[in-house]
């Protein structure tokens, strides 16, 4: 599917990914989104702005060229949109935000809200530019309708926000016979922050940081997104060197967060020595970044422009060795973790999506790779400098707990020796350069694949360099549906197993 | 009866009560140093219990006399237990009372309750735990009986007493069924003590867990009790396995002379018994809860081959 197959609406938009921006009405919403639905292509993201009283909703699809947005102006006594869940379910609880957060409503699907709580009333749509920020409601009641299983035998089991560990705030509804689960339906939106109201007004620089602390696991990938955005709508280029650490910065999150997670899933199976090894390791590398880039997790180090700090001969010599023992002690711990017969009692068939469900649900990122989704920009979209590394996507079919460990491991190996080619072509010269101004109103666009999925930040640029609307997605939108349905026909003492394996993020859904 | 074994009762039972958390601390301390971290040090557990009741405990607005009262049941059969088993010497005044299937009874009773405490709050975790609980529990039980059936055929008696007495003074004697009873002995000891890889002692997991989805809702003194009480399980579990399988060191009825060696012999045997432990549990992932009757079965099935053993090769010499 080419970009000629499209209707000619869509001009290119400037900036390192291959996106595409067009005005549709809701006809042809629907068209293209079936078109490229059928064309294998898949919903990235879907939020709703406000111009003073002129909304819109804003749709971005990932088709064979690349990013699609589309924009259709909601106007009129019925602030209506067409309903795309029947094309990609996923949009279902994107399509709810919008209702609670600026009132614009889907001709169909689900209508019960979503990230609206008690905090204020159904009536108040707090993204809409009429909305004092300073407003405060009385609490009400929440009042959520679960959908209820009925029979013979059935229970329910509430789960959370409040957790016997300190984790992420999120309830979880569990169906149950005996121990199998029915149903399991999730309520997300307790980290609700209003983090797309606070976008709002900041200068360029000022956003920066706050889309480093949209999800803490995930701040060098929401910092890299946000940065193209801003880059995007000032036209600036950033010096190869700076492309080249953001690189470099982003592996290293990922492998930070693949360790830790294979920790967790050791901790998750009581193999407690396992955890204790790889969270030695990711302290390791904690360690190194915090002595070489000044931050444990490179919070804040890469910036619109490029990136706020470099690393020396010396510097790059530290990474190759902790890397190095790495790759060691990782090769060692994925013998022991094959060949554990109680560990691969409980990873394998455990939580399985399997690649058609997958496909229909738009499963993506790690966990979509591990049920046969075979998606990564780095692969299929690579921007500098991954157009010369030639990444090699890790890929699975089961689709159980096991294939998202293989998953995990095979990423590592591959990140150590992305890392490793960074350090050998790290090009001299400058790291950051200023960003120019930005043309009002136009839309920029930042598509990186985080170690979770792919994170968009789509920024609405406003006057005197500022943000008028900033919509930042993370792929835990995609994967949470998901999950209720991964863990069906399992027994509840293998949730906390399955949702870990799939780790996703609270924090960037809720916004 | 005399004086000086009243006193050597009341110290044993004492030293049972206070020794009790430095087992589960050893036990952790152990964990750590195979997992190669530092650990909390083996004093942890008392500094928990310290810190438990000296907060206020919290209770659900629906709790009855049950769930308050639960805890100190819980602590007077688990210390009963604990201080039944003969560790430093046989010929005590309790003696007479301690018999095998009197010990499980205490058990039992003691299951009993805290599953109806967990009940009683009427959250879905307490149901949860005590339903879990319940299924590991009457799998156990079969198993644990067997166990002491194979060691009282044996002896001819069901009093502990006896055979430990009849284990550890008589001429020694390598009886193949006990390896079988022992081994049956540790899998109902994992289980019953909610260890790896039955249960996760150290979880915060609500939906995985057994016996600790079922003392969620306890705080404070309530929690200290049922946590010691949990540790005087363990020691009384341990102890067993100990009388049952390496009782030599035990000091015999009226012999004071060799009670510093019982008690030299009763520390340097828990020390090992807990590094054991500490090593199974560093070795296994805990397993799906379905697999749980397969592992008790096993043990049930390695009981009865204990016992049978017994009747086919033992007792024809």
């Amino acid at each position: 599917m080419k970009l000629d197959d499209f209707p000619k609406i869509f001009s290119r938009l400037p900036g390192a990914m291959p996106a595409w921006h067009g005005a549709v009405n809701a006809e042809e919403l629907r068209s293209l989104c079936e078109q490229v639905m059928r064309g294998g292509g898949k919903l990235l993201a879907l939020w709703g702005g406000d111009e003073n009283g002129e909304y819109a909703l804003h749709v971005v699809l990932v088709a064979a060229p690349g990013l699609l947005a589309l924009t259709l102006p909601v106007s009129g006594k019925h602030t209506t949109f067409p309903d795309i869940s029947d094309l990609f379910p996923a949009a279902d609880r994107m399509q709810r935000t919008v209702s609670d957060m600026l009132g614009l409503h889907p001709t169909g699907g689900d209508h019960r809200k979503w990230l609206r709580h008690a905090a204020w009333p159904g009536g108040e749509h707090p993204l809409r530019k009429s909305f004092d920020i300073a407003a405060t409601f009385a609490a009400g009641e929440d009042g959520y309708p679960f959908i209820a299983v009925t029979g013979n035998g059935v229970h329910e089991i509430p789960v959370g926000p409040v957790h016997a560990g300190t984790i992420e705030p999120g309830h979880f509804r569990f169906s149950i016979v005996g121990e199998r689960v029915l149903r399991l339906e999730e309520r997300l939106g307790y980290k609700h922050k209003g983090i797309e109201k606070r976008f709002e007004g900041m200068t360029l620089e000022q956003g920066a940081r706050l889309a480093g602390r949209i999800s803490g696991d995930t701040t060098v990938g929401y910092a890299w997104a946000y940065a193209q955005a801003a880059e995007s709508v000032t036209g600036t280029v950033p010096p190869p060197r700076a492309l080249w650490l953001r690189a470099l910065f982003l592996e290293l999150e990922r492998l930070l967060n693949h360790l830790g997670d294979l920790g967790y899933l050791g901790n998750d199976v009581a193999l407690a020595f396992g955890f204790a090894q790889f969270w030695i390791l990711k302290e390791d590398l904690l360690r190194m970044n915090g002595e070489l880039f000044g931050h444990r997790y490179l919070m804040d180090r890469i910036v619109p422009g490029g990136v706020a700090v470099d690393v020396d001969s010396a510097g790059l010599a530290r990474i190759g060795e902790t890397l190095r023992h790495i790759e060691q002690n990782v090769a060692a711990l994925k013998d022991i973790y094959d060949e554990h017969a109680g560990a691969q009692d409980r990873f394998l068939t455990t939580g399985r999506v399997l690649p058609e469900l997958a496909a229909q649900l738009g499963l993506t990122g790690l966990a979509g790779r591990a049920s046969g989704q075979a998606w990564d920009a780095r692969e299929q979209f690579p921007c500098t400098p991954y157009d010369q590394l030639d990444v090699q996507m890790a890929t699975h079919r089961n689709g159980d707990v096991a294939a998202r460990v293989t998953v995990r491991f095979e990423e590592i190996a591959e990140s150590i020796r992305l890392v490793r080619l960074i350090l050998e072509r790290l090009p001299s010269g400058e790291i950051r350069c200023a960003l120019g101004d930005a043309a009002e109103s136009r839309l920029g666009m930042g598509w990186v694949e985080g170690w979770r999925g792919e994170i968009l930040v789509a920024l609405h640029a406003g006057e005197n360099n500022r943000i008028r609307r900033l919509h930042p997605h993370d792929p835990s939108w995609q994967n949470w549906p998901v999950l209720e349905h991964a863990i069906i026909g399992n027994i509840v003492p293998d949730f906390p197993l399955i949702n870990k394996s799939f780790n996703l993020s609270y924090s960037g859904v809720d916004l | 009866m005399s004086y000086p074994s009243l006193l050597l009762q009341l110290a044993q039972n004492a030293l049972v009560l206070l020794i009790a958390p430095l087992l589960l601390g050893w036990t952790s301390q152990c964990r750590a140093w195979m997992q190669n971290r530092s650990g909390a040090g083996v004093l942890q557990p008392y500094r928990n219990l310290n810190k438990l009741f000296h907060k206020d405990a919290v209770l659900a607005v629906n709790a009855s006399a049950l769930f308050r009262a639960t805890p100190y049941i819980l602590l007077a059969c688990m210390w009963l237990a604990a201080a039944l088993v003969p560790v430093l010497a046989t010929g005590l005044p309790l003696s007479p009372a301690v018999d095998v299937i009197a010990l499980v009874g205490i058990f039992a009773l003691a299951r009993v309750f805290i599953s109806l405490a967990a009940m009683d709050i009427g959250t879905a975790f307490g149901s949860l735990g005590a339903r879990r609980e319940m299924l590991v529990g009457f799998l156990a039980e079969p198993a644990l009986l067997m166990v002491l059936f194979t060691a009282s055929t044996i002896s001819g008696s069901t009093s502990l007493i006896t055979i430990v007495e009849t284990l550890a003074h008589k001429p020694f004697v390598l009886y193949p069924s006990m390896v079988f009873a022992a081994v049956a002995f540790i899998m109902v000891m994992l289980a019953e003590n909610a260890r790896i890889p039955v249960d996760n002692p150290a979880t915060h997991l609500e939906l995985t867990m057994i016996h600790e989805a079922m003392v969620l809702e306890y705080s404070a003194r309530h929690l200290a009790l049922v946590e010691w009480a949990g540790a005087l399980k363990l020691l009384a579990y341990t102890t067993i396995c100990i009388a049952l399988f390496v009782p030599w060191g035990i000091a015999e009825t009226g012999n004071w002379g060799a009670l510093p060696l019982a008690v030299a012999a009763l520390a340097l045997k828990l020390a090992g018994a807990g590094a054991g432990l500490a090593l199974l549990e560093t070795l296994s992932a805990k397993m799906r809860i379905f697999r749980v009757p397969e592992f008790m079965g096993t043990a049930f099935l390695l009981a009865v081959l204990g016992l049978l053993t017994h009747f086919l090769l033992e007792t024809a010499a």
